[in-house]
């Protein structure tokens, strides 16, 4: 028994290792700094709801956008071996189909938001076949096939709402950007958990993984096992496109707003950066969502403490970029590989010592 | 031809961790002389090529040059000590003029004057017979010109060896004539040409020595005119004529019986030419033909793999149409990749992985094997095959070749096919798994299954096989069964059957 759970762990906890650690000393670095800043508090807000808040409340609930994104991001780059940089315009552009929805009607009811919701995804999931297409069947670098949408993604939100920032006034969009009440988490962190459960069910109830990560890894291979590439390619895209519509109704639905021009902006690189954090190859093949998750974490737990330490807003991004790169040399094979080097010759340093005493 | 040597190798050797690609190879080439180099896969052919161009360093043995003794550190040093190479795939950029491509990298000062070197390029291109202008964008010419405009930029370079590296493999007859002709004419200047090819014909065309090597080891020198096609098949493959003959008795096989389960006719695809065959239930057979004479792509086409483009094939007498692999697998047929890396493995996943793949992809997408399951078949397979690794969740990728080949086969095995096809599957594995792959072949005949088997050693194939189909520049050339299944048979329809050395 023993010897099983040895085995399990012998490698470590594999591509985990850099986000975990990184978690543990920000952690640390927040625990020396400032032991407050882990405490957690229930307050009453606005509509006299008991809610949890405090630093870490404030991370795991900024995360949710960004998490759900890494997570779609996760798959595309495992199957196409590149990333969608245009999930922020795509975003803009679902979120815009939302309010669109909700502001056709004359009340926003229940009915009309799962609508809007269904509009949405549909909208998002449209935008992110017409990226697939380019990448699975025309076979574009995924880089400059989402580049197109990149680019013209807020114009097309833009025009859907005719110009206008439109706000929605609803109680139950409230909710989902905030607290239902008589529930103390914030509700996007519920959805990030409702989403990352519907990932776990799909990786369970379908071959998705198995073949996402056999088409990443050998096209050619997986080709002639009879698996249809170009399909998995594009369903990775069509997922994303999901994601894309969750992450912009959260953001919505916090500033009750639509606002095209800033909605989600320049989360791509955040979401791209949390599926490297998260030990997953840039360049496809093997992946593990729950790194992508963590390292969606990581990233906002740096930028709130960050902000704790009262960096201003326009430094945070080169203190950012700072801890980024340490955590992406770390992780590259060059260290990684003498890491592996320099274990192995404590180990057999170890062995020869031991040997000694033994004699 | 001129007898002054112009390059000389000798007792080369080359050491690669754990094995000796070269040993005790001599070659000489002289002047105005075209010399193929011939060898089957793993001969030592590319090593000698690189070794020559100084992408290798020998480990022993001394290279000459025009009398001189050199030693070659870099391309770049071989270049400059006269001896330039063709790569099969064209190494130069299309976007640019046939001119720019011609003198890119070898400006000798900064400033370059275009007129100038248009005006020089077009009088090598005119003095060779090359039907290319200078101002031309090298993407726009065919294959050949392209190959002939390396060619050029490589004779250019002062050139006194020029390595042509499987020239011919990608162009088709005409081009193939038009790339001789240069290369006789560069030959009537007296520059000495390596001719490495898998084509036959072509060799017998063009060249006037032939220098064979088998397993890093020379086999000889010869003057082609006096080594019939034939014997060169021998030498290539390391059978003496004799010893084939007193092979010649082979026992009867048993022969097809059952019903024929796979039938195709004129059955074509985008890298194979039309071509007919069947296989019987039960039955073993073979593809067989040196490198490039298309069994490969004919059974790759049997399989869907390439683009089908024509003919009709039907499974157990009905018609099916068979496009892509799902629709070969849907029709019980599996088929392991000659190229194990690159077609076979799923490097990075683990062995468990790779075998249940191929069942997953016919299950579908919605029924996944459950873990549990999937250890149960992993392991099933691992002990049945015994299979070499720490254990099923060990990445595939860093399995030995032979245990790597073992998980690819427990992959088909999976699926229990009718009908499997095996291209190559003992390449460059340990000779007791060869004997466990040719055991289980003929195991698996016996259980009713039908096997295609295509292997480079062709008693592997006479041991297992009980019909040879023969192939040659892509083309059936024979079908050999009963008695004809014997060594001296076999090399006689690969290079040309009765006929010999026409």
């Amino acid at each position: 028994m023993n010897n099983k759970i040895r085995s399990t762990f012998k490698g470590g906890l594999g591509q985990l290792t850099i986000p975990l650690i990184a978690i543990a000393i920000l952690f640390l670095f927040n625990l020396i700094r400032d032991p407050g800043f882990f405490s957690i508090e229930i307050t009453y807000n606005n509509d006299g709801n008991a809610v949890l808040a405090g630093n870490l409340i404030s991370v795991i609930n900024g995360a949710s956008e960004l998490a759900v994104l890494a997570m779609g991001m996760t798959l595309v780059t495992a199957a196409c071996g590149g990333q969608d940089i245009s999930v922020g315009a795509a975003a803009a552009i679902a979120g815009s189909a939302f309010v669109k929805v909700l502001k056709s009607g004359s009340a926003i009811t229940g009915g009309t938001v799962i609508l809007a919701f269904l509009c949405a995804c549909i909208v998002a999931m449209l935008f992110a076949s017409f990226n697939g297409t380019l990448v699975a069947v025309f076979r574009i670098q995924p880089m400059i096939a989402t580049l197109i949408l990149y680019t013209c993604g807020r114009s097309i939100a833009y025009w859907i709402n005719g110009g206008a920032t439109p706000t929605v006034d609803s109680p139950i969009i409230r909710a989902i950007g905030s607290f239902i009440p008589g529930v103390p988490i914030p509700t996007p962190v519920l959805i990030v958990v409702a989403v990352t459960i519907l990932f776990m069910l799909i990786f369970h109830f379908t071959s998705l993984e198995l073949f996402t990560q056999s088409v990443g890894i050998n096209g050619s291979a997986a080709r002639l096992n009879g698996i249809n590439s170009t399909l998995i390619k594009l369903l990775s895209f069509i997922i994303l496109g999901f994601c894309v519509a969750v992450a912009g109704i959260i953001g919505v639905s916090r500033l009750e707003l639509i606002n095209h021009e800033t909605l989600l902006l320049d989360v791509e690189m955040d979401a791209i950066l949390a599926v490297a954090i998260g030990g997953n190859n840039l360049g496809g093949g093997k992946f593990k969502i729950v790194g992508s998750i963590i390292g969606a974490y990581v990233i906002q737990i740096l930028t709130i403490t960050l902000y704790a330490m009262k960096v201003s807003s326009t430094d945070v991004k080169a203190y950012k970029a700072i801890v980024i790169v340490l955590l992406v040399v770390i992780g590259s094979p060059v260290i990684k590989a003498k890491f592996a080097k320099l274990m192995s010759q404590l180990k057999s340093n170890k062995q020869r010592v031991s040997m000694k005493g033994a004699e | 031809m001129q007898d002054k040597v112009i390059l000389q190798m000798r007792d080369i050797e080359k050491r690669f961790p754990g094995v000796l690609a070269l040993s005790g190879v001599d070659f000489t080439l002289r002047k105005g002389e075209i010399h193929a180099l011939m060898g089957e896969n793993g001969a030592g052919k590319s090593t000698l090529i690189k070794v020559l161009t100084g992408v290798y360093q020998m480990d022993d043995g001394e290279i000459t040059v025009d009398g001189e003794k050199v030693a070659i550190r870099s391309p770049q040093d071989a270049q400059n000590k006269g001896i330039s190479t063709v790569y099969q795939e064209i190494t130069l950029c299309p976007n640019l003029t046939v001119a720019e491509n011609m003198f890119i990298g070898r400006g000798n000062g900064v400033l370059v004057k275009q007129k100038d070197y248009e005006k020089k390029a077009d009088e090598i291109l005119g003095r060779l017979g090359i039907p290319a202008r200078s101002r031309q964008q090298l993407g726009s010419c065919s294959l050949a010109v392209q190959q002939m405009v390396a060619i050029a930029r490589a004779v250019d370079m002062n050139c006194k060896v020029l390595i042509l590296d499987e020239p011919t493999s990608s162009l088709d007859d005409k081009e193939v004539n038009l790339l001789f002709e240069l290369m006789r004419n560069l030959k009537s200047r007296g520059v000495g040409i390596i001719f490495v090819t898998h084509f036959l014909e072509q060799v017998y065309e063009v060249s006037d020595r032939i220098t064979v090597l088998r397993n890093g080891e020379l086999v000889g020198e010869y003057l082609t005119e006096e080594l019939p096609q034939v014997e060169l098949v021998a030498k290539m493959m390391g059978k003496e004529l004799d010893e084939l003959n007193s092979l010649g008795e082979s026992e009867e096989k048993k022969m097809e019986n059952g019903e024929v389960f796979y039938e195709a006719e004129s059955l074509s695809s985008s890298d194979a030419l039309p071509f007919s065959f069947n296989i019987h239930k039960g039955e073993v057979n073979g593809f067989t033909g040196l490198l490039g004479s298309g069994r490969s792509e004919s059974v790759r086409a049997i399989f869907g793999a390439d683009k089908i483009g024509g003919g009709n094939v039907k499974i157990k007498g009905r018609p099916v149409k068979i496009t892509r692999p799902i629709e070969a697998m849907k029709h019980g047929i599996g088929y392991l990749a000659e190229d194990r890396k690159r077609d076979g493995i799923i490097a990075e996943l683990s062995v468990r992985e790779n075998i249940i793949l191929a069942l997953q992809v016919m299950n579908g997408f919605f029924k996944p094997i459950s873990r549990g399951e999937s250890e149960a078949f992993a392991d099933e397979y691992i002990k049945a095959l015994n299979i070499k690794t720490a254990s099923r969740e060990t990445p595939i990728g860093s399995l030995s070749g032979g245990n790597q080949q073992k998980v690819i086969l427990a992959r088909w095995l999976l699926t229990h096919p009718d009908y499997l096809i095996l291209d190559e599957p003992t390449r460059g594995i340990d000779v007791g798994t060869k004997l466990e792959i040719q055991k289980l072949v003929l195991k698996l005949a016996e259980e009713g299954v039908s096997v295609t088997f295509i292997s480079s050693e062709v008693e592997e194939m006479l041991r297992t096989c009980s019909r040879l189909i023969v192939m040659r520049d892509r083309h059936i050339v024979g079908e050999l069964k009963g008695k004809d299944l014997n060594q001296k048979k076999v090399m006689e329809t690969i290079a040309g059957g009765e006929a010999g050395n026409e």
